[in-house]
């Protein structure tokens, strides 16, 4: 743990409001332990800004441990900063240099309207599970746990699928603004397990027109989502979405 | 206040199906007339929403998160406990039961611990028919493993994340729900009162986070399912949100407060590291499987890890308890660190650690089988510190990480203040004075999915069934209750006289309680907390600044809220801790010990639960005792020599 310090320039966004002109506000920062983590560094400059009687940068963050979803902001133009398969309240301040300089912005995406500096609105997201992405069953007395059994292979896969945070970083990164590798995620984990399969087809036609309704773009390969995203969630279960939702289009009639 | 639990009498293992059978039942045509609030989407709130709403009730869900599904029940990582029995290890209802109410020191209520236990089962089922993603034998059935010291394999788990999937699980249910109209889902919410209109719970008030604006919504009963209290502490495992706000403002309005001072400290979380720091990361209790833990046996030493011989370090937890060696229970490693580190044996740049090593496991099994249980653990280990467990040890220091005390309820789950439940980790009911690892997941979920649906029915039939409103005078003072807390959070940025921060203050109470109310407590120094609490409370409304407006999306103003009601609480925590002058649980008093210096538990003065009364602002409030009764289970005292 060879902590040092380094004196870096920061440029953030800041936007009043969904409707309000953004602009980029820069901030010399001096002394900035490397052993700090990226949000640690923003907590620094906002107690600094909050003491001259300025406010504050807004930014969503909550467990500071990866797995809540909640931060997320582009860094020097990649969707939660340089590390791979890592998110942003996981970054640490030893990626960066002496002297550097630092671009924080926004997610931006037509799905995500920001709502203030570098906070957005991600309720989309909850719209396309809510499309879909459950198995129909009501609380009760199901039966018991061990009565299907499912190959360790296949539980295993369902979890790469289900590692999904809902950060949205794969649709930020997207060319086209898709939200397809969060969709796909769910879609795959529950169609891989039996308890989905029966709802499998269903589900996935019903996720994809949500998306559609609410503004995201369609996929196109350019696997930008893949490369950000801090779960490691592949586009295979792109594949498999699309062929749930062609044997669903056959299937259906809509 | 009258403290009545509700317990149905008779043998134990039928408490819970005479409840059942004699709570009066809601018409299921007349379900859809009744709504429930319920403030929380942990395991707790979104089970209990979507049951709720399956049965055909309207609710209304309300978290401060911009989704549900961000709860802080995301980040347990370990597993999640139920007495299926499956490994064939001698496991069963009455074994979970009683390895829960030992764990707890013999402070909960026996019947509402055998009913977790019974309920355990279903949770699993229910669970695996959601989709969850547990881990899986070669052979296709659900695998387990022993977690927090328990003799017998029942933890469920998927990888290092199976909060998140019982959480996404409890969450997907929930949206279905949303889909169909039956539960309203209110983000971005944070609720600041408990409307009480003739006595009962009928609403609640809520600051929108986006708009500021104080919103009024009215229900036939209100549940919180609001978490933990633990970042009392500032430091803490919790997320930055986790916040007493919600079951604070309802002690306010009558719901008695249990066993504050019931915290855990988690004995295996990466140390502090600056001023700046922010939060704690735990490093899952498994690690305690196979690293040793162990300091130099001279204080002082500097030298690397791997330059020191064996026979100059002290395996301290190996050679005090020779039989459950680097396994004893939580608040037993966690005491023993701090007291090792307190003797200037601690390691690290602070001083505030001590080792788990590693080197031991990987000779005798190998570096795969080591990575491949502990893989993603090391990794995140490396990620924040820098260093590679696999090569040097481990740092380790203990950290706040749970609380057991929380709002009284009866065996309903309905506080003293009618109407108004309390779910998860916001009670107090199963945990006693100690929680045993991979049992707070078993209890949301329990609570949500398979105990609270019953019950509320059992008020819910009480009430008319007529719709409700917000016209109420009672609505309006809450909102003008908060309006006047916002106005004078923001009043010192305008005269220009507010100079610190609210993080500076809740750092403030933060070292006050880890220094005077922590893993080891004495009577002088929870006075001394007693005295220094107001002060700074006294000096937080002088000099805090909140910059910007109440009508805005205003973080510095949601934070100091919190740190407010936190101030307050700090003081009730400290009270209790000082009234209980026994050990028990993760509550060390130090007056109360040994000879060989091992927590002494007092059954004769102190086998009850202390329900706190509010009185009034600067009135003292009131201790109620609810006594303990053992009838299926013998208290002895803990022992792991
Ligand atoms: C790092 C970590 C690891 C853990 N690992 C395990 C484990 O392996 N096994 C185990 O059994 N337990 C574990 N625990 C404990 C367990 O995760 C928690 O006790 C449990 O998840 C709490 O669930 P809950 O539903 O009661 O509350 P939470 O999940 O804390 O949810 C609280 C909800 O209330 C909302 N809320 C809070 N205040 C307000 C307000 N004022 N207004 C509106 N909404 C509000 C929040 O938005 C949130 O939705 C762990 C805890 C931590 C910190
Ligand atoms: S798929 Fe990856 S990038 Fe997209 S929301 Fe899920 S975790 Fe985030
Ligand atoms: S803050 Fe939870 S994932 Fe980053």
């Amino acid at each position: 743990m060879a902590s040092k310090n380094i004196n870096i320039l920061v440029k953030i966004w800041r936007q009043n409001g969904p409707l309000a002109q953004g602009a980029f506000e820069e901030h010399a920062l001096k002394d900035i332990s490397t052993d700090m983590s990226f949000l640690e560094m923003i907590d620094v400059l906002n107690e600094w800004l909050t003491r001259k009687g300025l406010e504050p940068i807004a930014f969503d963050h909550d467990c500071r441990e990866g797995i809540c979803g909640m931060c997320g902001a582009m860094v020097n133009g990649t969707a939660h900063g340089p590390d791979k398969e890592t998110t942003l309240c996981q970054l640490h301040m030893r990626r960066f240099k002496d002297g550097d300089t630092i671009v924080i912005e926004p997610f931006r995406t037509q799905g995500f309207p920001i709502v203030k500096d570098l906070i957005i609105d991600r309720s989309a997201l909850d719209r396309i599970i809510a499309a879909g992405g459950f198995v129909s069953v009501n609380t009760g007395s199901p039966q018991d746990g061990n009565t299907i059994l499912i190959p360790q292979h296949v539980a295993e896969q369902a979890m790469d699928a289900a590692a999904c945070i809902g950060c949205g970083a794969c649709a930020a990164a997207c060319p086209n603004g898709s939200a397809m590798l969060f969709a796909s995620a769910k879609v795959s984990q529950l169609a891989l397990l039996p308890q989905g399969q029966q709802e499998a087809k269903k589900r996935a036609i019903n996720m994809v027109l949500q998306m559609d309704k609410d503004g995201f773009g369609n996929c196109s390969n350019h696997r930008e989502c893949e490369n950000v995203c801090p779960k490691g969630i592949t586009i295979r279960n792109i594949a498999r979405l699309n062929r749930e939702f062609m044997k669903g289009s056959f299937a259906i009639d809509h | 206040m009258q403290l009545d639990s509700k317990i149905p009498e008779g043998p134990l293992a039928e408490k819970w199906d005479k409840c059942r059978f004699s709570n009066k039942l809601v018409n299921p045509a007349n379900k859809r007339k009744y709504e429930v609030i319920i403030v929380g989407t942990g395991l707790a709130g979104a089970s209990a929403a979507a049951t709720l709403a399956e049965l055909g009730y309207n609710v209304k869900s309300f978290c401060i998160q911009d989704s549900p599904r961000r709860a802080h029940s995301i980040a347990a990582q370990g597993g999640i406990n139920a007495a299926k029995n499956y490994q064939g290890d001698g496991d069963s209802i009455f074994r979970l039961f009683y390895d829960t109410v030992k764990g707890g020191d013999f402070r909960a209520r026996e019947a509402n611990v055998y009913r977790l236990a019974q309920v355990s089962n279903n949770i699993i089922d229910q669970c695996v028919a959601q989709g969850v993603p547990f881990a899986r034998e070669y052979g296709g059935t659900l695998a387990n493993r022993s977690f927090g010291g328990a003799q017998v394999s029942r933890t469920f788990y998927a990888r290092g994340q199976t909060g998140q999937q019982l959480l996404l699980g409890a969450y997907s249910a929930m949206m279905r729900q949303v889909a169909t109209g039956k539960v309203q889902m209110y983000t971005r919410r944070e609720m600041m009162d408990v409307v009480v209109v003739d006595g009962v719970a009928r609403g609640i008030v809520c600051r929108n986070l986006i708009t500021g604006e104080i919103e009024k919504y009215s229900a036939h009963a209100v549940v919180l399912a609001t978490g933990g209290y633990g970042n009392v502490y500032f430091l803490s495992t919790n997320a930055m949100a986790s916040n007493v706000t919600a079951s604070w403002r309802a002690y306010k309005r009558g719901a008695g407060f249990a066993n504050p001072c019931y915290v855990q400290i988690h004995p295996t979380c990466i140390p502090v590291h600056g001023d700046y720091q922010s939060k704690l990361t735990l490093m899952s209790e498994s690690l305690r499987n196979d690293g040793r833990v162990w300091v130099p046996k001279k204080a002082g030493d500097t030298r690397k890890a791997s330059d020191i011989p064996m026979d100059e370090r002290d395996y301290y937890l190996e050679r005090k308890y020779p039989s459950f060696g680097n396994l004893v229970p939580r608040d037993v490693a966690s005491r023993n660190a701090k007291e090792m580190c307190d003797a200037g044996l601690g390691v690290g740049e602070t001083g505030l650690g001590v080792y788990l090593d590693f080197s031991d496991a990987i000779k005798r099994d190998g570096l795969d089988v080591i990575m491949r249980k502990y893989g993603n653990l090391f990794q995140m280990y490396e990620k924040i510190v820098d260093t590679d467990p696999a090569k040097e040890p481990m740092m380790i220091y203990p950290a706040v990480h749970y609380t057991m005390g929380g709002l009284w309820v009866d065996y309903h789950l309905m506080t003293t203040l009618p109407g108004l439940y309390a779910t998860g980790e916001c009670n107090f009911s199963d945990h006693g004075a100690n929680r045993l690892g991979a049992s707070a997941l078993m209890q949301g979920l329990a609570d949500g999915y398979f105990v609270l649906p019953y019950t509320i029915g059992n008020y819910l039939a009480t009430v008319a069934p007529t719709p409700t409103d917000t016209n109420d005078a009672a609505f309006d003072q809450s909102v003008e209750m908060v309006k006047d807390q916002t106005e004078k959070l923001m009043k010192n940025t305008r005269s220009g006289k507010g100079k610190e921060t609210v993080d500076h203050y809740h750092r403030e109470l933060g070292k006050v309680m880890w220094d005077n109310c922590g893993m080891a407590r004495n009577a002088e120094g929870l006075k001394t907390a007693i005295n220094k609490i107001p002060e700074i409370r006294a000096e937080f409304w002088e000099n805090v600044t909140v910059p910007g407006s109440g009508q805005e999306l205003n973080q510095s103003l949601e934070r100091a809220g919190r740190v407010a009601d936190f101030l307050e609480f700090a003081e009730l925590l400290a009270k209790d801790a000082l009234a209980r002058e026994e050990s028990c649980g993760g509550h060390f008093r130090e007056e109360s010990q040994t000879d060989e210096h091992e927590a002494k538990r007092d059954d004769e003065n102190f086998s009850h639960v202390s329900v706190w009364e509010y009185k009034g602002e600067g009135t003292e409030p009131v201790m109620h005792k609810e006594p303990l009764t053992f009838e299926n289970v013998t208290p002895s005292q803990r022992s792991y020599k």
